[in-house]
C-alpha cells in the first residue's frame, strides 16, 4: 500500500525517513494493526487519521518502541532499524510527543528536558548545557519558554513546548505528535503548526496523529487514513478533501454538519445566579457566573478544558458544592451547597450526562443492564421489594434502550468497558434522555467517540431540544459548540468572558475569548 | 474477572493450579525439614477429617467463614477491614454480657439474642473506624489494626476485672447450662446421623451457611449490594449517582462487623460457654486470606473456609502425631496466601496464554 506519491512532490532521491513495512500487532483477539506499510518522506509533515481504535496510537506505539510489532521491520532513513524500546527510539532519532504529557509537575522546565539525559554525577553541566541549548531551539523555532518555571505553574501550551523541546534536545530528527491540539486553544494551536512549520522548514519530518479533520488540511503534506486495524488510504494533502477523508476512516458518507430547525425559545426553566466555587487548596474555579436557561434551547459553554466548566456542571448536578451562588429551576432554589445529592437533582427534572463517563458516567465493570439504570435504580420501576433490585425489568429496559439507540453489540450483560467509546456514550445518553428531562446537562458529548456515532449523538440532542427541552452543553471543542449551539457563552479562568449567537461570531473571535481576550475591549 | 478466558478456568482451574503450585513448595519445605511430604498430606488429612477431627474442622471453619464473609462484604465496597479480629473478640463481650446477665430458659431464646449481641457488639466496634473513614478520611486499614489492639487490652482487662469469674483464670463464669447451643453430635442426632459427642462444631455452622446465602442476595441481588459494588468500583461515579459514600461506608463496614462478630456465636456462645483470653485466635486475619482466595465471593469464601479450616486441623494433628511444630503450618498457609493473593500471574499468564491460542485456532 505503499506509495511514492505521498512523497507530496518532493523529488529527491533521498531516502524515506521512516519506512514501515508490513506491520501487524494483535492484542488477543484484537488485531489492532493489520499488515500496514507506510513510507513518510524526510522534511515531509504526515497525518495519520482514523476513529478511536482504528490502531494510529497502536502503530506510532510501535515506531516508538513500547510495543514489539508481530510481524514487520521498520527503516529509518532507509537503514533497516530494530526499536525494542524509547531508548532505541531516541537512538534512531525518533522523538514522541504524547497526548497525556510526560513531564514532573514540581520539576522547572529546564530540569524536566535534561530527565534521563543527565551526563555525570551532578546535574550542574547538564543544565548550563541545557540552558544554552534551549535558548538557541527558543530562537530557531519559536519554541520560548522560561526554562526556570515550574511546570505546574505554566499553561498546557507551554507544557507541550517542553515536551517538543526534550525531544529536540535529544536530537530528535523524526517527531511523533499524538492529538496534539486537544487541549489547545486555537490560538495556541494555530502557535504550534508554526512551529512545525518551522521545524519541518530545519528538514525536520513530523507524524502528527489527530482525528481532526482540519488540522489536516491546515498542516499537513501527505494523510494516511487509518480504519480497524488497516492503513486504507495514504495521500498527498491537497488532492484531498475533509469528505473523502472522512468517508475513508468510517467507510461511509457522513455527514459533518447537523441538521437543525431554527431555534423556538420558550420559558425560561433554569436560572444561574452568581454561582462561585472555591475548591479545596482555596483556588477560585468558578467567578460570579449568572445565565439563563430557557426551553428549546442548547445554550453551549465553549473553553479550554479547566477553566470552569466542569465545576459549573457539577454544582448544577448535585455532585459538587458551590461557594455562593444560587440556581433556580422552574424559580425554585435547589441545594447547591455540599448536601446536595445527585439523586434529589434527577427528580426536580434534571439529568446530567457527565464530562468523564469512564470515572462517571458509567460503571465500568457493571453489565449495561446495570448501567443502564445507574443513579435512577432506587426508582419505582427499577426496585422490587425488600429492598431489592427488579433485575427483570432492569435487563428487559436495557434490552430495549439498546435496540432505541443502536447500541452495538445489544448484549445487556456485556461490561461497559467491553464497549467501544461511541457505544459507551450512547449508554449513558440512553439512560438520561429516556427519562425525558426539563434540563439535559451535557458534558463533552463526543470526546472519544468515533465520526459515525457523533452524527447520532448530536442528532439526540437536536432532538431533544426541538422536543422543547433545555441543554446546557459543555464541549472543548469549538467545531462542536458551533454546531449546536442556539447561544455561546465563553468560559476563561471561571469567569463567563462573552456570549455570543453562532451566527453573528466565528472562531476567530471565539478563540480570542478562551484565552481570556474581549475583542470588544480592544477597539 | 478476565474477558477473554472461560470462566471454569478462571474460577476453578486458575485456583486449583496456583493451589497445587503451593503445596509443591511447602512439600519442598517440609522436606528440608527432614518429613517425608506424602507422609505428612497423610496425616493432614486423616487428622482433617477423622470422626473427630472433622468436628473440629468443620469448627474452624465456621468462624472463617464469617470472618471471611466480612472482609468480602467490606472489599466489595472497596473497604478493607483487617479489622476482624477485634470486632470478633468484643462480639465475644457482648455475648458473654448477655449470656451472664440473665439466666435463659433455652438454647434458642439464648441463640437469638446471642446473635443479637455479637452483631450489634462486631458492628458497633467496626462503626468508629468506619465513622474516622467516612467523615474524617482516616484509613480504615490504620484505624482497624488499631482497635484489634484496643480491644485485646479491653478484654484482658475485663477478665482480669469487672467480668473475671472467681478464682485467679482471666475468664469470665460460665453460662447458665439451658443456654447451650446444640452441637453437631445434637443436630445430626435428630437426623439419625452419628457424629463425634465431643466435637466443637455446634448450630453456629449452619448460621454461616446461611450467612453466605444472605452476602450472595445482598451483594448481588439487593440496590444497596449494587450501591455498595459501584461505589467499590468509582467513588466518583457514585456520587454521580447520588449515593452517599458516607452511608455506604458506614453500613459496607457495619455489615462487615457484625459478620465479624458471628463468630463470637460459634466459639464464644457455642464452644467455650464462658468468655476466655485470645478467643478469635486469628481467625480474624485468616478471614483476609479466605477473602482474597474466595475472590470476594460467597462461594469462594465457603471453599477458601473449608479448606484453611482443614489445613488448622490437619496442621493440630502433625504436631500432635509427627511433632512438626505448629509454626510449620502457619508457613504453608502463609504460601498458599502469597501464592494465590500475589504470584497468582504465575499461573494466569501462561494460562492466558494457552487458553487465548486456543481460542484463536478454534475461531
Amino acid at each position: 500500500m505503499s506509495s511514492e506519491e505521498n512523497n507530496a512532490g518532493r523529488l529527491d532521491a533521498v531516502a524515506p525517513a521512516i519506512e514501515l513495512i508490513g506491520i501487524s500487532k494483535a492484542f488477543g483477539p484484537v488485531q489492532a494493526n493489520k499488515d500496514i506499510s507506510m513510507t513518510v518522506a524526510k522534511g515531509a509533515i504526515h497525518g495519520i487519521v482514523g476513529e478511536n481504535g482504528a490502531g494510529k496510537s497502536t502503530l506510532m506505539s510501535i515506531l516508538y518502541g513500547f510495543y514489539k510489532a508481530d510481524s514487520g521491520s521498520v527503516k529509518i532513513n532507509g537503514v533497516p532499524t530494530t526499536i525494542n524500546d524509547s531508548h532505541d527510539a531516541i537512538a534512531a532519532g525518533i522523538g514522541m510527543v504524547h497526548q497525556h504529557f510526560m513531564l514532573v509537575d514540581n520539576f522547572t522546565v529546564l530540569e524536566n528536558v535534561i530527565l534521563g539525559a543527565e551526563e555525570g554525577a551532578t546535574l550542574g553541566p547538564s543544565l548550563r548545557k541545557a540552558r544554552k541549548e534551549l535558548k538557541r531551539l527558543a530562537d530557531e523555532y519559536e519554541l520560548d519558554v522560561d526554562p526556570d518555571a515550574l511546570i505546574e505553574d505554566i499553561s498546557v501550551g507551554f507544557q507541550q513546548r517542553v515536551e517538543i523541546l526534550k525531544a529536540l534536545y535529544r536530537q530528535a530528527e523524526i517527531l511523533i505528535l499524538d492529538e496534539p491540539t486537544g487541549v489547545l486553544t486555537p490560538d495556541e494551536a494555530d502557535h504550534l503548526f508554526r512551529i512545525l512549520r518551522n521545524l519541518k522548514d530545519q528538514g525536520k519530518t513530523i507524524v502528527i496523529i489527530t482525528h481532526k479533520l482540519r488540522e489536516i488540511m491546515d498542516v499537513t503534506d501527505s494523510v494516511s487514513v487509518m480504519r480497524r486495524g488497516e492503513m486504507t488510504k495514504t495521500i498527498a494533502t491537497n488532492t484531498t478533501s475533509p469528505e473523502d477523508l472522512a468517508e475513508a476512516m468510517v467507510g461511509r458518507r457522513v455527514l459533518l454538519e447537523v441538521n437543525k430547525k431554527p431555534v423556538e425559545v420558550g420559558e425560561t426553566v433554569m436560572q444561574v445566579k452568581g454561582l462561585s466555587v472555591t475548591d479545596v487548596h482555596g483556588v477560585m474555579r468558578l467567578k460570579d457566573v449568572s445565565f439563563e436557561l430557557k426551553r428549546g434551547e442548547i445554550l453551549g459553554i465553549a473553553g479550554v478544558a479547566g477553566n470552569g466548566q466542569s465545576e459549573l456542571l457539577e454544582v448544577i448536578a448535585g455532585i459538587g458544592a458551590a461557594t455562593s451562588g444560587e440556581v433556580l429551576m422552574h424559580g425554585e432554589a435547589i441545594d447547591v451547597s455540599k448536601h446536595a445529592n445527585a439523586e434529589l437533582r434527577r427528580h426536580r427534572g434534571i439529568s446530567h450526562v457527565p464530562e468523564d463517563r469512564h470515572q462517571r458516567g458509567l460503571v465500568m465493570p457493571f453489565m449495561t443492564w446495570e448501567n443502564t439504570a445507574f443513579g435512577y435504580h432506587n426508582e419505582p420501576e427499577y426496585s422490587g421489594k425488600f429492598g431489592l433490585a427488579n433485575q427483570k425489568y432492569m435487563k428487559k429496559d436495557a434490552r430495549e434502550k439498546m435496540e432505541r439507540f443502536d447500541i452495538r453489540p445489544p448484549i445487556p450483560q456485556l461490561v461497559a468497558s467491553h464497549f467501544s467509546g461511541g457505544n459507551q456514550q450512547k449508554i449513558v445518553l440512553a439512560r438520561e434522555i429516556e427519562r425525558n428531562p426539563d434540563v439535559l446537562l451535557i458534558g463533552q458529548p463526543t470526546r472519544g467517540v468515533d465520526i459515525g456515532a457523533i452524527e447520532f449523538i448530536h442528532q439526540q440532542i437536536v432532538n431533544l431540544r426541538d422536543a422543547g427541552k433545555a441543554i446546557l452543553l459543555v464541549s472543548v471543542e469549538l467545531d462542536e459548540i458551533q454546531a449546536l449551539s442556539d447561544r455561546i457563552l465563553v468560559m476563561f479562568d471561571g469567569v463567563i468572558q462573552g456570549e455570543r449567537l453562532p451566527e453573528n461570531t466565528n472562531e476567530g473571535e471565539l478563540g480570542l475569548l478562551m484565552a481570556g481576550v474581549d475583542p470588544e475591549a480592544k477597539q | 474477572m478476565n474477558k477473554n478466558l472461560p470462566k471454569w478456568v478462571d474460577l476453578g482451574l486458575i485456583p486449583l493450579l496456583t493451589l497445587a503450585l503451593a503445596f509443591a513448595v511447602s512439600g519442598l519445605v517440609v522436606l528440608s525439614i527432614g518429613q517425608d511430604p506424602i507422609e505428612v498430606v497423610k496425616v493432614m488429612i486423616q487428622g482433617a477429617f477423622n470422626p473427630f477431627g472433622i468436628g473440629h474442622t468443620l469448627y474452624f471453619t465456621t468462624n472463617f467463614i464469617f470472618t471471611g464473609l466480612a472482609v468480602a462484604v467490606a472489599f466489595h465496597a472497596r473497604l478493607f477491614n483487617i479489622g476482624g479480629e477485634g470486632q470478633a473478640g468484643l462480639a465475644g463481650v457482648g455475648v458473654a454480657i448477655v449470656m451472664l446477665s440473665y439466666d435463659w430458659p433455652h438454647w434458642s431464646i439464648a441463640l437469638v439474642v446471642g446473635v443479637m449481641a455479637a452483631m450489634a457488639f462486631g458492628a458497633a466496634w467496626a462503626a468508629i473506624p468506619a465513622y474516622l473513614q467516612a467523615k474524617r478520611g482516616s484509613h480504615i486499614v490504620i484505624t482497624t489494626i488499631m482497635f484489634n489492639l484496643i480491644a485485646t487490652a479491653l478484654i484482658g482487662y475485663l477478665l482480669v476485672g469487672p467480668m473475671q469469674a472467681e478464682g485467679s483464670l482471666p475468664e469470665s463464669p460460665g453460662f447458665p447450662a439451658a443456654a447451650a447451643l446444640p452441637s453437631m453430635h445434637v443436630i445430626l442426632g435428630w437426623f439419625g446421623i452419628e457424629f463425634d459427642k465431643f466435637a466443637p462444631a455446634n448450630i453456629s455452622f449452619f448460621l454461616a451457611l446461611i450467612a453466605a446465602l444472605l452476602v450472595w442476595i445482598l451483594i448481588w441481588k439487593t440496590r444497596l449490594g449494587y450501591e455498595m459494588r459501584a461505589f467499590g468500583h468509582s467513588e466518583k461515579a457514585a456520587v454521580y449517582a447520588g449515593i452517599s459514600p458516607m452511608k455506604i461506608t458506614m453500613i459496607a463496614m457495619l455489615i462487615s462487623g457484625a459478620l465479624s462478630g458471628m463468630m463470637a456465636v460459634n466459639t464464644v456462645q457455642g464452644e467455650a460457654e464462658r468468655l476466655v483470653l485470645g478467643a478469635v485466635e486469628g481467625a480474624g486475619f485468616i478471614g483476609i486470606a479466605v477473602a482474597l482466595m474466595g475472590r470476594s465471593h460467597p462461594v469462594g469464601v465457603l471453599l477458601a473456609a473449608f479448606l484453611f479450616g482443614i489445613l488448622t486441623q490437619g496442621g493440630a494433628e502433625l504436631q500432635f502425631s509427627l511433632g512438626i511444630p505448629a509454626q510449620m503450618i502457619t508457613v504453608i498457609q502463609a504460601l498458599i496466601i502469597m501464592f494465590t493473593g500475589s504470584l497468582e500471574n504465575l499461573v494466569r499468564i501462561p494460562m492466558e496464554k494457552i487458553f487465548i491460542r486456543a481460542g484463536k485456532g478454534a475461531s
